[in-house]
Order: structure tokens, then C-alpha cells, then sequence
């Protein structure tokens, strides 16, 4: 479903990502595990050209999407959930969910959406009309996977989802995102959070300092001693 | 139907305040009533300047510092048209009466206005909206003076010596259609999904463009429009003072329009309304100082921006009636 083919992208003169390939099956869960400034973040903005690869292609469906602009990417049917969540503040919450529905037209298929939403995460649908900024950080993570599942995606980027959040919390968003893999929704995650990623997911890929250094099925990579000691702290 | 009536209400009613405002303060007996009605039209002028800027600088969080340069491309094309082809509309539409040539020329001058303004606006949006804050504030503060110093040296317009003879064709009347036309305007266009992208990039400008919005093209459209009332506001206002001159479109114009902005509320159109209003006012209401005025003045805005950093209105109303809770 999405294949990034020695992917290289660098901020100025420094180097984020080289030569990074991989792809994301069509139905999975892959996750994308590294160290702090590793380059996790790079490749999701790269797919989602936020980022501009200066070499290397990314794939989509078949479809060459790096060049194009983010906002036609997103209208392909990839959402992503940037890091640090990134709802709109000064929002009730239920704006931020129109505005995730942005690009659907149909307002009833709007509110069917909504009331997916709301089945998935019921504490949304208590706190509709309070400013998206007064939530609880929990709250704004299941607030800002909700806004983007708004846009029926067929692949969803989620940028460090346990970032801040209780243990709990964590549990509730990865059952979250285990429905709505379910549901037929693609998952790329990126994590920092190995143990839990590797649990969720079916094939893992390891980041360091902008190369992959490692691939595998998630139950294999949990098993590597290199990623034990690296990632798992055992 | 509806509409339709709402809409001759208001010209009735704008009519019938023009008629009285003029009996009262212009030919009445208040000795200082030509005083007083000039500074209702400049209050006016700056409202539709506050609430353009506010499209940009509150509701998109796009900080232009060049809203005078607008004003600026308005006010010399319009009193162009109606001083060199003035003559020839009142040709072409001899069959009409005084006050109907005057309003055809009016019209035309206001819609040469605001089309010279929408194409400087998309001149110096498409390339500069790209940038983001600070950068955004210098091109368009250099903007801003590109647009008075090559006026300055145009001398089919006075050049340095200002641009005379401009016929009096604004009064409160038009003055007071333009302010309702701006902020009915930017109230629709807020509640449009046109403004909930706006308000979604001033929020977030990543996650904007994450849900599918197209964020340059948004921008340069606040941009523009906001560029167009900036224009109109330009022909009203040297037909209302039927003379032009730089000096009232230096970047103290434009920082005194984001003054307004920011005294009223960022991001919140009554906001941008009352501090027009109130900056119009205050340092005419400080006359009496003398010497000390323009001192009051900026003491009473720091003070402001102390006591109530998020302007007298601060957002309210941004999205219908519900700004309780909102985050500092």
C-alpha cells in the first residue's frame, strides 16, 4: 500500500534520513521504532510531504506522491496524527472533528462519521463543545486520531500516540488504534515506545540516526538481542 | 425576498442617518459640527480598514504589516479614474441627473479601487504567503513602502506634491454601505467553510494541511479580500478629503490599523470594530491636553495591553456564541 524507495531527506545542509526503504502492507499494523532523533518524524513528514525527499521515491497505492503538495496527499487517503497531538486549541471539539471532515462534502455522511467517532471514543462525545485546549492530554490524543479518522483514511500515520500519557491512557489509545486496524484502516506508528509498539504490531522497522538498521516481523524483532538491550531495556 | 428587503432597510436607513447627520452637524447649528461629522466618516474608513486586516492578522494568523499600501493602490487608482475620466462618465451619462452621475462615477472609481487592490493583493501574497511570521511581517512592511515611494514619484498623481482636485463624492452615506458590505463580508466568510480553514491554519498550520487544506491558497484568499476593502476604503477616503497624499500611507498608517486590531481583539470582528472606533476617538478626545496628547494616547494603549492583553473584546463570538473557557 505504501512503499518508500531509498528515501533521503535532509533539513538545510543536516542529513535526517538516508536511504530509507520500506513498505506498509495493505490490512497491517507496522510500526517504526527508534531513539530520540532518529528520524522517525522525518519519514512521516516525508510521506506526507511535509518533508521534501531530495532523493528517493515514495509510493502510495502504486502512485508516486513525494512533489506533490500536503494537502493532495491527504486527499488520496492518508491522515496523519502529528506528534504532540497538534488539535486546534482555541476549538470546541467538535469544530476540530468537522475540520478533520474538511474534504467530505456530504454533511450526513459527516455526521455517520461523527458518530463513529463517538462510539470509538465516548469521552469526545461528553466534552463536545469544550475548547479542544482545556482536554486532558488523553483526551486531545483520542481527540486528534478522532479528527483525522473524520477523513475516512486508508492509511494512518500516528506520530508517538503515548507521548506524555498515563499508563492507562496508552492502553485505551492502542486499543483505540487496534478497532480501527479492524476496521480496515492502515496503520504506519511511529514510537519511541518499543516494548508497546512491538506488541501492537505485525512488522517493525528500526531507525537509527536516519538509516534502517534493522526489519523483521514485530514477535522477531522482539525477540533480537541487539533490540533487547537497544530498545527493550533488558 | 427576505434579503432583498433587509438590504433596502439598511440603505433606507443609512439614507435617513446621512440626511439627519448632515441637517444636524454639517448645515445645523452645533458650531462644531463639520468637526464632528469628520471624524464619524474617518471612523468609518478605519473600521473597514480594522476589519479587513483582521481577515489576515486575526483570523488567518498571517501578521501583514502592509494594510496601507492597500489603502494606498485604492485611494490613487479610484481618484484617478474620477478625476481623468470623470469628465467623460459624465458625458456618457448626461441623461442622468448631478447625483446619478456622481454615483456612476463613484461606483466606478470604488470597483477600480477594489480590483487594483485584489491584484496587488495577489501580487505580494502568492510569493510572500508562503513565508511564515516574521518574514511574512518584513515583505509586506516592505511591500507597504515599494507601493508609496513609486506613488511618490508618479507624477500624473501629484507625485510629492499630493494629488489635487479630486472631486467630493464620498459622504457618510457611502462611508457607512462600505462598512456594512465589510463587515457582513468577513461575518460570512468567517462562518464559511472558507473560514473555518482560515481559522484552522492560524490554530495549526501542519495539522491545516494534514486534513486536506490548501493552506497558500487559503491564505492568499483572506489576503485578497482583505486587500479589496483596504482598496475601497482608499476611494472613499480621498473622495471624502479630495486630497492625496503619501504621508497618509507611510507604514505608521498600516501599524496604527494593527494597533486597532489588536486594542479590539485579535481574531474577533466586533473587536476590530470597536477599535477602530476607539482609536479614531481617543486622541481627538485627548485634544484638550494639548502638548501631551500623542503621550496620553500611547500611555492609555500601554495600559491597555497590560490590563488586557487579549484586546477589550478579546475573541468573543469568533464562532457563534460560545468563547467560554477559552485557553490563554
Amino acid at each position: 500500500m505504501l512503499e518508500l524507495k531509498n528515501v533521503s531527506t535532509r533539513y538545510g545542509a543536516i542529513s535526517a534520513l538516508t536511504d530509507v526503504s520500506f513498505s506498509v502492507a495493505k490490512g497491517e499494523i507496522a510500526t517504526l521504532i527508534g531513539s530520540n532523533g532518529a528520524g522517525k518524524s522525518t519519514t512521516l513528514r516525508s510521506i506526507m510531504g511535509l518533508a521534501q525527499p531530495h532523493a528517493g521515491e515514495v509510493l502510495f497505492e502504486g502512485k508516486k506522491i513525494n512533489r506533490m503538495p500536503t494537502h493532495r496527499i491527504a486527499a488520496l487517503g492518508i491522515a496523519l496524527v502529528p506528534e504532540g497531538r497538534a488539535v486546534f486549541a482555541n476549538l470546541t471539539v467538535l469544530e476540530n472533528l468537522e475540520l478533520g471532515g474538511y474534504l467530505q462534502k456530504d454533511s450526513k455522511q459527516l455526521k455517520k462519521d461523527l458518530e463513529h467517532v463517538y462510539v470509538l471514543f465516548p469521552r469526545l462525545k461528553e466534552r463536545l463543545l469544550q475548547m479542544a485546549g482545556t482536554l486532558s492530554g488523553g483526551e486531545q490524543q483520542m481527540l486528534a486520531i478522532g479528527r483525522a479518522l473524520m477523513a475516512h483514511p486508508r492509511l494512518l500515520l500516528l506520530d508517538e500516540p503515548s507521548l506524555g500519557l498515563a499508563p492507562l491512557v496508552v492502553q485505551a489509545i492502542f486499543d483505540a488504534i487496534a478497532v480501527i486496524n479492524k476496521e480496515g484502516t492502515t496503520v504506519l506508528l511511529v514510537e519511541q515506545n518499543a516494548n508497546l509498539a512491538l506488541r501492537r504490531s505485525q512488522n517493525a522497522y528500526v531507525l537509527e540516526t536516519g538509516r534502517i538498521t534493522m526489519r523483521g516481523t514485530s514477535t522477531e524483532l522482539a525477540r533480537d538481542p541487539r533490540v533487547k538491550e537497544a530498545y527493550l531495556g533488558e | 425576498m427576505k434579503r432583498l428587503l433587509w438590504i433596502t432597510g439598511a440603505l433606507a436607513a443609512l439614507a435617513l442617518l446621512q440626511w439627519g447627520c448632515s441637517a444636524i452637524l454639517l448645515d445645523g447649528p452645533i458650531r462644531q459640527g463639520p468637526y464632528y461629522y469628520q471624524i464619524m466618516i474617518l471612523a468609518g474608513i478605519n473600521i473597514v480598514l480594522a476589519v479587513s486586516l483582521n481577515l489576515t492578522n486575526g483570523i488567518t494568523g498571517q501578521f501583514s504589516i502592509g494594510h496601507a499600501g492597500f489603502f494606498a493602490v485604492g485611494a490613487y487608482v479610484a481618484a484617478s479614474v474620477s478625476y481623468y475620466g470623470g469628465p467623460g462618465i459624465r458625458a456618457a451619462t448626461a441623461f442622468l441627473p448631478a447625483v446619478g452621475q456622481d454615483t456612476v462615477v463613484l461606483l466606478l472609481a470604488l470597483a477600480a479601487a477594489g480590483l487594483a487592490a485584489a491584484l496587488a493583493g495577489l501580487l505580494v501574497g502568492i510569493p510572500s504567503l508562503r513565508l511564515r511570521g516574521d518574514y511574512l511581517a518584513i515583505v509586506t512592511l516592505g511591500f507597504g513602502e515599494i507601493i508609496r515611494v513609486v506613488i511618490l514619484n508618479v507624477d500624473a498623481v501629484g507625485g510629492a506634491r499630493g494629488f489635487v482636485g479630486i472631486p467630493k463624492l464620498s459622504n457618510f452615506f457611502w462611508v457607512y454601505l462600505l462598512v456594512t458590505a465589510c463587515v457582513v463580508t468577513v461575518w460570512n466568510v468567517v462562518r464559511s467553510s472558507y473560514g473555518r480553514a482560515f481559522i484552522a491554519i492560524r490554530e495549526n498550520e501542519i495539522a491545516a494541511q494534514a486534513m486536506g487544506i490548501d493552506v497558500t491558497r487559503h491564505k492568499v484568499m483572506a489576503f485578497v479580500i482583505g486587500a479589496v476593502f483596504a482598496g475601497m476604503a482608499g476611494c472613499l477616503f480621498g473622495h471624502y478629503t479630495m486630497y492625496l497624499h503619501t504621508n497618509s500611507f507611510t507604514f505608521v498608517k498600516s501599524f496604527e490599523i494593527i494597533i486597532m486590531v489588536a486594542i479590539g481583539g485579535l481574531g474577533s470582528i466586533e473587536g476590530a470594530v470597536l477599535g477602530a472606533i476607539f482609536l479614531t476617538v481617543l486622541p481627538e478626545a485627548f485634544r484638550g491636553f494639548e502638548g501631551y496628547r500623542m503621550i496620553i494616547y500611547s500611555l492609555a494603549l500601554i495600559l491597555i495591553m497590560i490590563f488586557r492583553p487579549q484586546g477589550m473584546l478579546g475573541q468573543a463570538s469568533l464562532f457563534g456564541k460560545k468563547s467560554k473557557g477559552k485557553r490563554k
